[in-house]
């Protein structure tokens, strides 16, 4: 699930701030007013069970990733080093490079509609309609597992009766295969995720409207600033720390596709949906390479890193214009 | 939709808003899209394969039974499920439905509960090393899962927890960052009052957190259990890889067996939205109770 990965004190919030402030007051500067251990002893007891499932779960599998990725390893036998060889491999694997390719397809795509969409969205429910419900519906496909919205789009999608190729030929146009030419294949997987996830991220942006305070747009009215140029002069730059961390939750989670093409296409049709973590999972978990795999999710982490690393810059993701 | 009205009837009323019309169609539009397609699983569960192919576009379901349902839930006979355009596979609904309860309560309550332990000690209890040890955790949900995927299902294989619910459940027992990290917020902004007043009595933290600070948090335990339990009860990568026989699947994985199973040519469509159908239902029945909390925990001021 979506989280503030890169903010454990957001500026967004006004929560945040009044913490802050009470934070000053009772104890200073953390980590400045301690005085010797404190509460380490208990402390240690109620973060014990979590510490549990950190080192275990997260830590030593971590390290324990990377390791591996530099060894040949077939779950038989035990991991044999063979440095760089992998990282080597990768490089000159040409189904490596098209599953780059196909989900760096999936992403633009995905994050292009689904963020114009939501913007969208969330603007008209910011001037019209405000109510729970509405929001609600617009909801509802987020909390649907993604197998759920694979199957469903699966269905309505299908070459020979599905709804919408009904519809297309209705309208006078010749049916699509959605599914299965390569043409096709990406972008209806970048719809399904869209569908899933455009009314989520507009309630996320909605949130981001309601914090920009009312002054701001009855001062620019009163200057008589019109719609459009409100849009762009004032609402898009004060929403940009919400939209920067949208888009790099968004963009981290698109680039992980893998049970939208795990239920439906599966990789095909031939190469054309070989996202990949699915192809991770298929050199792991199909042809029990550990070692290849392993790299092979060394190099999406790698990835991700950089991509978030690079829109927070771009961005400011961490600088807000509102104080 | 739009409602034009005459000239006169808009001078007396209000004045037709040509911006406000457009803006309440398209939103009218987007939830469309975004809720129809529910119906039309509906439609199709009650359907026959049969009559599906003949009347594709009809509105209502085509030739009403339930045998789509029957068929899912594993009690039509394999020749009764083949002549219905079945795969004739054994499929238990039943079974992965329980799994699926199993795992989404058994680590929502683990998480919830040692997550809002660990929180306390990060929000409330003062040591050395704090803000770091916080800080290593939330660094956790930089990784992505497939990354820990891999060395965790050797952990879990080498322990011999294959195909067993509590190999299923290990991962997230202990704890999940954003549960941490939810809690944590939480706290941070709760009134320390009472808290001191208890101190000053002497009371101990265990009873402090037990007696005071937990009951006070029960909104926001709440709200992070509902979240989570949706979240698992989603959970597809994780299941797929260690719970994969008949009695340790769960619906998400189950759910895509059964449309592997559905024969190529003509798939079993009505049997597949059944279960479709059955595994997003209880979603759709704490949504329809607890809707107004989900939606308003929405939007990053707060933390989700």
């Amino acid at each position: 699930m979506t989280t503030l990965t890169k903010h454990p004190d957001p500026e967004l919030s006004a929560t945040g701030r009044s913490r802050k402030s009470r934070k000053s007051q009772k104890r200073g500067k953390p980590g400045a007013g301690f005085r010797g251990i404190g509460d380490l002893k208990i402390a240690l007891l109620f973060i014990f069970p979590a510490m549990i499932g950190f080192v275990l779960f997260y830590l030593v599998p971590t390290i324990r990733g990377i390791y591996l990725s530099f060894t040949e390893y077939s779950i038989l036998g035990d991991p044999e080093w063979i440095g760089v060889k992998n990282y080597q491999q990768i490089a000159k694997d040409p189904l490596f490079w098209n599953a780059l390719g196909v989900t760096s397809e999936y992403v633009v795509i995905n994050i292009v509609l689904q963020t114009v969409l939501a913007l969208g969205l969330a603007i008209l429910m910011h001037r019209v309609a405000k109510s729970t419900l509405i929001r609600g519906a617009l909801l509802l496909p987020y909390l649907m597992a993604n197998v759920i919205a694979a199957l469903l789009w699966f269905w309505m999608l299908d070459y020979q009766i599905g709804i919408v190729n009904q519809f297309i030929e209705w309208v006078g146009l010749p049916r699509v295969a959605f599914f299965g030419s390569e043409q096709w294949a990406i972008p209806t997987q970048a719809l399904i995720n869209t569908w899933r996830h455009m009314g989520y991220t507009a309630l996320l942006l909605f949130a981001g409207l309601q914090a920009i305070p009312n002054t701001v747009y009855e001062a620019a009215s009163i200057d008589g600033s019109k719609a459009v140029s409100t849009f762009w002069r004032i609402t898009l730059p004060l929403l940009r720390p919400v939209l920067a961390l949208v888009l790099v939750v968004t963009v981290i989670g698109s680039f992980q596709v893998f049970d939208t093409v795990a239920v439906t296409t599966q990789g095909g049709p031939i190469n054309a949906t070989r996202v990949l973590q699915y192809y991770i999972y298929q050199r792991a978990f199909n042809e029990q390479d550990f070692g290849y795999g392993s790299a092979l999710a060394v190099i999406l982490f790698l990835i991700l890193a950089i991509v978030a690393f690079i829109q927070m810059k771009f961005l400011r993701g961490n600088q807000s214009d509102l104080d | 939709m739009t409602t034009i009205s005459s000239p006169k009837a808009g001078a007396r009323r209000r004045p037709f808003n040509w911006r406000r019309t457009s803006a309440w169609v398209l939103l009218a539009l987007a939830i469309a899209v975004s809720v129809l397609p529910f119906y039309w699983v509906l439609r199709t569960a009650f359907s026959t394969n049969g009559s599906l192919a003949a009347n594709s576009a009809s509105i209502l379901p085509a030739d009403f039974n339930l045998g789509a349902f029957k068929r899912v839930f594993g009690l039509q006979t394999a020749s009764e499920a083949i002549a219905e355009g079945g795969s004739g596979a054994s499929i238990n609904f039943f079974q992965y439905l329980l799994n699926s309860l199993l795992f989404s309560s058994i680590t929502t309550a683990g998480a919830v509960f040692f997550s809002s332990m660990a929180a306390y000690a990060f929000a409330r209890l003062r040591w050395k090393g704090r803000d770091g040890v916080f800080t290593l955790f939330l660094g956790t949900m930089l990784v992505p899962p497939i990354f820990t995927a891999l060395p965790n299902f050797l952990l879990v294989k080498n322990l011999g927890l294959l195909n067993s619910m509590l190999g299923l459940v290990l991962p997230y027992l202990f704890m999940t960052p954003f549960a941490i990290f939810f809690m944590r917020q939480f706290f941070l902004n709760m009134s320390r009052e009472v808290e001191e007043a208890a101190m000053l009595d002497g009371a101990k933290h265990w009873r402090i957190f037990f007696q005071i600070v937990m009951p006070n948090a029960a909104a926001p335990i709440a709200t992070l259990a509902l979240l989570t339990f949706m979240g698992q009860w989603n959970e597809y990568f994780w299941p797929l890889l260690v719970g994969t026989s008949e009695e340790s699947r769960v619906l998400t994985v189950g759910l895509g067996v059964f449309k592997s199973q559905s024969p190529q040519g003509a798939p079993d469509w009505s049997g597949l939205m059944a279960a479709t159908l059955i595994s997003a239902l209880p979603v759709l029945i704490l949504f329809s109770i607890f809707g107004k909390k989900i939606v308003n925990s929405i939007g990053f001021s707060g933390t989700k």
